[in-house]
């Protein structure tokens, strides 16, 4: 039951930070003068009327506690707000974005976890080995790149030449997992590959780290002098006890996986929260950038939920308390 | 491990050899020390004179406007482009390394890109050392709830998506060069905060620190005079190694167009623009992606090669080259008796 308790407390402090960039967020409205806001929405040739009338339409000529009130009660029914020029509101566009950014996210996190965990034990259980030497290489590789020139070079180097090639499994733009596997996967591959790419190689040389240092200590040589097979040694022993401080690191490093989104997005025009963020920067539409940070809050307190529970898993000596 | 005493007893060789020649031996700074064994690490070096010819190529960018008599930010729609309005390649009229969608030298604007990239690199890894170090320390030494609040705060800080942060201000502020040295800056003190915290915690409770606190020293004497030159190897490496960070952060925001506008020129936006020419001009993308990546890569080796030199027991990540020298002091120690040095 300790895990309920667990639970409960990890929601309950989730739910003050996500208050508390939600109230930052708000912030933001009052960073500028409405007027501004109002005039870019009324047109260039409108009368100062018709700016008033904006502004009152908005509800931006009531006291800032007013408008947090309202703010506040519109965010705990599930309302993000109105976009200020189609009057969509955020939470259908965010409902309507989220299947490309989720399965952007869901596809480079497997594929960032099982190259970089994997990649890094086999280079620490064959140090200095070719295969090894080239992993390190790799890593530093992709330590320097950033993600959208990785993106680029794909595009440039492996989507246009098999386009030309009459190859058109692998596809940019967006296609769900409801149009069959195949095509998700066709259109997904680069965008998870360019996602992943650089956690990936950040994450190998940290599992590598991690294992080697392991490797040497004593209980891996009581293990092996009981007898135990490599095999064993390696993933029962030496690995579960390697992963733990990688594993502390991922409730770190996942926030950034939605920054990554971003710019993987607008790269290959996957559509989604991050594209339609940063398209909504051109048109200065706040309320769509709040819904997406309110949304970056409540994403990043969950993964770490996740990430904390897979801890306790994985570590005997941490109790979910 | 091996590899120190390797390190130690080949020093001792070193020296026995200089004392047999008659020359004085002279005591060496940690510094020093330091400074030899990096000259020592070729791919430092090498990355270390990338580096210079960086800086000197961004400082010298006039230079190479005179010489090319092609500004920046000047068009030339006859020459630069082709009848059907696209870049021409490289080498083309004048244009060594061809030019961008609208007809301007991509030399010269990769030149000025570099002139940006690097100045937010270094500012902002200013910023956030200083920064950094402050906290650090402040949460290290007093301990208690200052160390509560500033060790959460950092947390939160490090798991916070920074494009996210960067697209709310960028929508308040509006994107400029200011808004993304804040940003940066904003995110880059937290990873060197960490580290120095956990060091000051050690470091405070040595037998030195006490003597200085009984000789009348108030905390901020201890923590900047007699804890903080301690830390300054960490930070040292820390920094170089958030210097790419830096310059891929100022890369991607501004290619998000929510760094440096155009028509200033800047890597990020540069490979923004090249988007639009995938198909007619491998050049606008490749060169300057080339140069982002040289940079990083540059600062990275760097890190790593400093790293390795204050602190020989750590693994290089080029892994080849330590064996390789590892093989060369092998063999002058095989002749020092009752010394093995085991390749491990």
């Amino acid at each position: 039951m300790a895990i309920v308790g667990f639970l409960i407390r990890r929601i309950l402090t989730g739910i003050v930070v996500v208050w508390l960039v939600a109230s930052g967020a708000f912030l933001l409205f009052f960073a500028r003068p409405v007027a501004t806001v109002a005039r870019q929405l009324a047109g260039r040739a409108a009368t100062p009327q018709v700016i008033n009338e904006v502004i009152r339409n908005l509800g931006l000529n009531q006291p800032i506690a007013v408008q947090y009130w309202h703010f506040i009660d519109n965010l705990l029914h599930g309302n993000l707000g109105f976009s200020y020029y189609t009057g969509e509101s955020v939470d259908t566009m965010v409902r309507q974005d989220l299947p490309p950014t989720a399965s952007l996210l869901v596809g480079a996190l497997i594929l960032w976890l099982v190259v970089g965990l994997g990649v890094g034990i086999i280079s620490a259980t064959r140090a200095r080995s070719a295969f090894d030497r080239v992993s390190n290489v790799g890593v530093l590789i992709g330590l320097s790149m950033p993600t959208f020139v990785i993106g680029e070079l794909l595009i440039l180097y492996i989507f246009l030449p098999l386009q030309e090639h009459g190859f058109h499994w692998i596809n940019t733009g967006y296609a769900g997992p409801s149009q069959g596997l195949s095509p998700w996967v066709g259109h997904m591959l680069l965008p998870w590959i360019t996602l992943a790419a650089v956690q990936a190689a950040v994450y190998t040389r940290l599992s590598r780290g991690q294992l080697l240092d392991t490797l040497g200590e004593d209980f891996i040589r009581t293990a092996r002098a009981k007898g135990l097979s490599e095999r064993r040694v390696l993933f029962r022993h030496a690995v579960r006890a390697a992963l733990t401080p990688v594993v502390s690191q991922l409730g770190v490093d996942i926030g950034q996986l939605l920054g990554g989104a971003v710019v993987v997005e607008t790269v290959f025009g996957l559509g989604g929260l991050g594209q339609v963020s940063v398209q909504a920067i051109e048109t200065d539409n706040l309320p769509v950038i709040i819904g997406f940070v309110v949304f970056a809050a409540v994403f990043v307190v969950l993964a770490n939920i996740v990430v904390d529970m897979v801890y306790a898993l994985l570590d005997p000596r941490v109790r979910i308390s | 491990m091996s590899l120190s005493g390797v390190e130690f007893v080949g020093q001792q060789a070193v020296a026995a050899e200089a004392a047999e020649d008659g020359t004085r031996i002279e005591g060496r700074s940690q510094w020093q020390l330091t400074w030899r064994r990096l000259l020592q690490d070729k791919v430092a070096v090498a990355a270390l004179i990338v580096i210079v010819v960086m800086v000197a190529l961004a400082i010298g960018a006039p230079l190479f406007v005179a010489i090319t008599h092609h500004p920046a930010n000047t068009a030339y729609p006859n020459t630069g482009e082709t009848v059907a309005g696209n870049p021409v390649p490289p080498g083309t009229a004048g244009f060594w390394l061809g030019t961008d969608g609208t007809g301007r030298d991509l030399f010269i604007r990769i030149l000025y890109g570099a002139r940006i990239s690097l100045f937010v690199g270094f500012v902002t890894t200013a910023i956030g050392a200083g920064a950094g170090v402050a906290v650090g320390l402040i949460a290290g030494y007093f301990g208690g709830i200052i160390d509560a609040v500033l060790a959460r705060f950092t947390d939160a800080v490090l798991a916070f998506p920074y494009v996210v942060l960067a697209l709310a201000l960028a929508i308040v502020l509006g994107p400029s060069l200011p808004v993304i040295i804040a940003v940066i800056a904003f995110f880059s003190w937290a990873a060197i905060a960490r580290v120095v915290r956990g060091q000051t915690l050690a470091i405070k409770e040595k037998e030195y620190i006490e003597a200085a606190r009984s000789l009348g020293a108030g905390p901020f004497r201890i923590m900047f005079i007699d804890i903080l030159p301690n830390l300054l190897a960490p930070v040292l490496v820390l920094a170089t190694l958030y210097i790419p960070t830096a310059v891929v952060f100022e890369a991607t925001l501004s290619y998000l167009g929510l760094g440096i506008q155009p028509p200033t020129a800047s890597w990020g936006n540069i490979l923004a623009d090249a988007e639009n020419f995938y198909q007619v001009a491998w050049w606008y993308i490749v060169f300057p992606a080339a140069a982002l990546l040289i940079t990083t890569l540059a600062f990275n080796l760097l890190g790593d090669g400093i790293r390795d030199a204050m602190d020989p027991r750590t693994e290089r990540v080029l892994a080849g080259v330590r064996r390789r020298k590892n093989r060369k002091k092998t063999a002058l120690i095989d002749n020092v008796p009752g010394v093995t040095a085991g390749e491990n």
